[in-house]
């Protein structure tokens, strides 16, 4: 297990040396660059700026130092914001993101557990085919439909909420209940299939005659095996509800790193676009090699493949 | 004591007449499917859904045709679905869009099924170090983040939608090839293959005639359910500002014009976001069907 872990673990070295690379020379390369504004900047400016950011060091040498200084922390300045650096920025809005990630990921839970688990109890009763019909929705309304529709009934048709903004605690409600419902619906199906599998074994029935309660059994017994396979969607999961908080950083107008990434983009701030896609990547490679450990620490047989 | 007597064999006296009729796999396959009520009602709508945007247009006005005096009015019986903020009509905007974003879906699964399809097969095929590199390529490829890599390439090559069909495509044959690969490793021990090898044929011609066709039923189910997943990359994308253009118009980009305008003018929201889920609710009834029907592992008989 121990070498499986390091195995893992070194293995994403050369991932992440990929990944700067490729980040680093796509972004030198873009067309269009950083200093290209509507302002004519004169030539003089314009060698100032461009040695601020190390442009006129040779190629080779600004590739090294940026790695360099990325295995510091240090992600350089951006470029459109000339007196702040990305780890400012990154510091400025990454709470905002990982508080509606967080929030959107407890939702999911909140809903689609209990409904997997009711639906699994009384399969393909009223209340299994309501919960089947809620994870099909929730699998096809994409989040950019879904926004725009609850802002639309719930903050301009009735008003009970904001349409924008992040400054109350009733403005987490829409942007979590948006981000989380696709994930909801995903793990309430898991669960149900899950919690299927399970409830048909003996040690289930064991329990039942022993006289435990139907509570502590699913509770206590059928749940540990049933929610299983939701415990391997939690790595996807999570990745998706970063990438997924673009769209909704974008639609609820929402200041956290998602949308400063849209942002960089149309910006061409370079630096920006290269530290938070480096950050997401690191984020990402992460999650998949706890996802993997976790995955191999629950099932034995996939120990030794 | 065991007898030692020969046994007599049953004599195959069996005429033509009473041979039972047999099915082949994908008759029976077809028959499981047309009992999923979900699943027909979904082929039927995406026939439906995609007959109207590859004809429809010729009957309709042009998606293009503004009527500045006309402004953006609801629904009514010259405009089924509504004008937008520049009169043009939006049930025309919708048929327009939606032959976008079908071929989008279209294409660039094409690309992800022929990249992803050969790139697992071979992978599996060959097994050992190739195949632990090949599959180290394809994790590292995986942990990129997706959206940055499309967004850069969107950048880099102007905003031609050819490219976003490559570049979507490029990005969804990770699955598939992994799917592939999986699936060929099973099959890679079996007698038959081993039959094949031993009549001298080619590698190529052993996974493209031998094993391709057995390991069919995972790739259509995995291809229909890649059109669902291209199509929401394609819409997200649109939505963004980062995908389709004006004066074209996607499902997407229909649907974020009617985003930023769903205040005054709801119908402009509402249109392409239902016909868009509706599509989306199709291929994933049809897939999850087509999962059912041809996964020989889940089906009782």
């Amino acid at each position: 297990m121990l070498r499986f872990i390091a195995r893992r673990f070194l293995e994403t070295i050369p991932v992440l040396i990929v990944i700067v690379t490729a980040a680093f020379f796509l972004v030198r390369y873009m067309p269009g660059g950083p200093f290209d504004s509507e302002k004519a900047t004169t030539p003089e400016i314009r060698k100032n700026l461009e040695h601020y950011y190390g442009y006129d060091l040779p190629l080779y040498q600004q590739y090294f130092k940026y790695v360099g200084r990325a295995l510091h922390g240090d992600l350089g300045i951006s470029m459109k914001y000339l007196n702040r650096t990305v780890n400012e920025i990154i510091g400025d809005k990454l709470p905002v993101s990982l508080e509606l990630g967080a929030l959107s990921l407890l939702t999911a839970l909140v809903i689609g557990l209990p409904l997997g688990v009711a639906a699994s109890l009384r399969p393909n009763t009223w209340l299994d085919y309501l919960s089947s019909g809620f994870a099909m929705t929730g699998i096809c309304l994409p989040t950019f439909v879904l926004g725009p529709l609850l802002v639309l009934v719930f903050a301009i048709h009735f008003g009970q909420f904001n349409a924008s903004g992040w400054f109350e605690a009733s403005d987490r409600v829409l942007p979590s209940l948006t981000l989380g419902m696709y994930y909801a619906a995903y793990i309430a199906r898991l669960t149900r299939g899950g919690m299927l599998d399970v409830l048909n074994q003996d040690y289930i029935r064991t329990a039942k005659a022993k006289g435990a309660s139907t509570t502590r059994v699913i509770l206590k017994h059928a749940l540990r095996g049933g929610i299983l396979p939701v415990v391997s969607f939690l790595g996807p999961a999570v990745a998706g509800i970063l990438t997924g908080s673009f769209v909704i950083e974008t639609v609820f107008q929402i200041p956290g790193l998602g949308r400063e990434f849209v942002n960089s983009v149309s910006n061409r701030d370079g630096s920006l676009i290269c530290g938070l896609a480096l950050l997401y990547a690191t984020f990402l490679i992460f999650l998949n090699l706890l996802v993997d450990l976790a995955i191999a620490w629950l099932n034995p047989k996939l120990k030794f493949e | 004591m065991v007898s030692l007597s020969p046994k007599k064999l049953p004599s195959p006296d069996v005429t033509a007449g009473q041979l039972e009729q047999g099915h082949s796999l994908w008759h029976d396959a077809w028959i499981r499917l047309r009992k999923n009520k979900l699943a027909v009602i979904g082929g039927a709508l995406l026939i439906t859904l995609a007959l109207l945007c590859g004809f429809g247009p010729f009957f309709a006005q042009a998606y293009y045709e503004q009527n500045l005096d006309l402004g953006a009015v609801a629904p009514c019986s010259a405009h089924w679905l509504g004008t937008d903020t520049l009169g043009r009509d939006l049930f025309a905007r919708l048929l327009y869009g939606g032959r976008i974003s079908l071929t989008v879906g279209l294409v660039a699964t094409f690309v992800a099924l022929t990249i992803g399809v050969t790139y697992g097969a071979v992978s599996g095929y060959a097994g050992g170090k190739t195949d632990a590199v090949m599959m180290r390529i394809v994790e590292i490829v995986a942990a990129m983040p997706f959206t940055v890599f499309v967004i850069l390439l969107m950048v880099w090559f102007g905003r031609d939608i050819y490219l976003l069909f490559l570049a979507i495509g490029a990005v969804e044959w990770l699955t598939m090839a992994r799917i592939v690969r999986g699936q060929i490793m099973t099959v890679k021990r079996m007698e038959f293959i081993e039959a094949a090898r031993s009549l001298g044929l080619s590698n190529a011609r052993i996974i493209f005639r031998h094993m391709i066709p057995n390991i069919l039923g995972p790739i259509i189910v995995y291809t229909t359910l890649t059109i669902p997943s291209v199509m929401l990359l394609e819409a997200f994308l649109s939505f963004l500002g980062l995908g389709v253009q004006p004066p074209m118009s996607s499902w997407g980009s229909l649907i974020k014009d009617g985003a930023e305008k769903m205040e005054e003018f709801p119908w402009l929201l509402v249109a392409p976001g239902v016909v868009f889920s509706l599509t989306l609710f199709s291929l994933n009834f049809l897939g999850d069907g087509l999962r059912d029907a041809l996964d020989v592992r889940a089906s009782k008989d």
